[in-house]
């Protein structure tokens, strides 16, 4: 059905998606407690630069991963020499790509939950013995739960999606960087290329709809094991 | 023994506070924005104050000159919230067994089904607190707290969120709790009636300041 230039597609795609997702919720989770909860200097600033990715268009922070981490970048000279990572044009780069890109996604979801969650349920669990980051790990994040989730599927799939910043920073490289809307865009380009273009768009269609459907019925069952949704408990009680 | 003198600044609010008493309940009673409720934070260890001394029991939990802050989760002092604050993801059980679960087992001076029976929780055991009723739930709060074996207990309000038939059903376990556990506490109402029912003196607050005990 697929031929094997689009399965490459097809799991590159699912492997950047997953790595960024897995890579970016601890980072996501914190920041999204800390924009919640914490009042400190800066934090306008923070909370900016957290929204940037999704106001400008997305070859802007392709073109700066490539000035920071790229071949000649500040950073990327410096990570190639001491750690021999090269990021620009691998797949590993469009791991980062997608991740910046689809983290104000990831961090929105988890900051409303953790601000839903009265603070004093955790200021109980510290009068109770619990040391924050004991209060943190028993409380506030199993509440917040429902919104974690809904933020790695969201996170997760924007990066499938992922183009403009990918395309700027990794290129357009078969088998290491063509993640699936690249493909669809390059299938556009061939001659004879429609078709296989077509079943790419359906496919990620299919994707997105899955996606969005799994969210749904994860925060459903988050919410129902946390007891928010009165009445379900209730009945089945 | 629980002595201190504190003072504590924010936009607009002064508390200066000095007062120094032993085992039983402690009431403290005034109207409401009185400083009452932030008394019993920097009690908790949920506020540092600007200046001054909290000893409980010989320890210094809070030396401002000398820079000691002993945090919440290390002084053994529970703190029952107006609203309960139960924890919903949990059952009554899990929420019980919070503190007590906390608590070196050698500390533990009572267990789950004494405080069970104390306080007749045994048939809400497997509920979620979504579950229970306003007074309910209280009486879980009130468990929670005591199976941690504070070594001061400090109730915010614990009575205000019900109404005044289930105050009446309350009270009584609260004077139990008090009679039957030893634990010292110290009880914020801004009701006369219920104050004079549990403690065993009381302290007026007025603006920030303690203006007379009883």
């Amino acid at each position: 059905m697929l031929s094997p230039a689009e399965w490459d597609a097809l799991g590159l795609s699912a492997r950047v998606a997953a790595w960024a997702t897995a890579a970016s919720l601890p980072f996501g989770v914190w920041i999204g407690w800390l924009l919640a909860r914490r009042d400190f200097r800066g934090k306008f600033v923070l909370e900016t630069l957290v929204q940037l990715p999704m106001v400008v268009p997305p070859v802007v922070p392709g073109y700066l991963l490539l000035w920071l981490l790229g071949p000649g970048g500040a950073l990327g000279g410096w990570l190639e020499s001491r750690l021999g990572l090269s990021v620009a044009f691998s797949w590993k780069g469009a791991v980062i790509a997608s991740a910046v890109m689809a983290f104000p996604l990831l961090v929105q979801p988890v900051r409303v939950a953790f601000r839903l969650i009265d603070a004093r349920l955790e200021h109980a669990a510290w009068t109770l013995g619990a040391s924050p980051w004991n209060a943190f790990r028993t409380v506030a994040l199993p509440l917040a739960m429902p919104g974690v989730l809904a933020g790695a599927v969201l996170c997760f799939s924007r990066s499938l999606g992922e183009f403009g910043a990918t395309m700027a920073f990794v290129g357009n490289i078969p088998g290491e960087t063509r993640t699936l809307p690249l493909a669809i865009y390059s299938f556009m380009h061939v001659p004879g290329g429609e078709a296989a273009a077509a079943r790419l768009v359906a496919l990620s269609l299919v994707l997105a709809l899955a996606a969005l459907a799994g969210s749904h019925w994860l925060t459903r069952r988050a919410e129902r094991r946390l007891g928010y949704l009165d009445a379900d408990v209730r009945h089945g009680a | 023994m629980l002595s201190f003198d504190l003072e504590f600044r924010r936009a607009g609010f002064v508390l200066q506070a000095r007062a120094e008493f032993g085992a039983g309940a402690t009431g403290i009673f005034g109207p409401s924005g009185c400083g009452k409720s932030t008394l019993l934070s920097l009690v908790a260890g949920l506020l540092r104050p600007q200046r001054g001394v909290l000893v409980l029991d010989r320890t210094t939990l809070v030396d401002v000159e000398r820079r000691v802050f002993v945090p919440a989760w290390h002084r053994h002092v529970a703190l029952v919230f107006q609203d309960g604050q139960l924890f919903p993801h949990m059952t009554v059980r899990a929420n019980l067994l919070y503190g007590h679960d906390r608590r070196s087992p050698s500390d533990r001076r009572l267990q789950l089904s004494q405080v069970v029976e104390l306080l007749e929780l045994g048939p809400l055991l497997d509920r979620r607190p979504a579950q229970l009723s306003g007074g309910e739930r209280q009486r879980v709060a009130l468990g929670r707290a005591l199976l941690y074996s504070p070594r001061l207990m400090l109730l915010d309000e614990p009575l205000a969120s019900l109404d005044e038939r289930l105050k009446q059903q309350i009270l009584p376990f609260l004077r139990r709790v008090k009679d039957e556990s030893g634990i010292p506490m110290l009880y914020v109402s801004h009701v006369a009636a219920e104050v004079e029912f549990i403690a065993d003196r009381v302290l007026r607050m007025e603006r920030g300041r303690i203006v007379g005990i009883t």
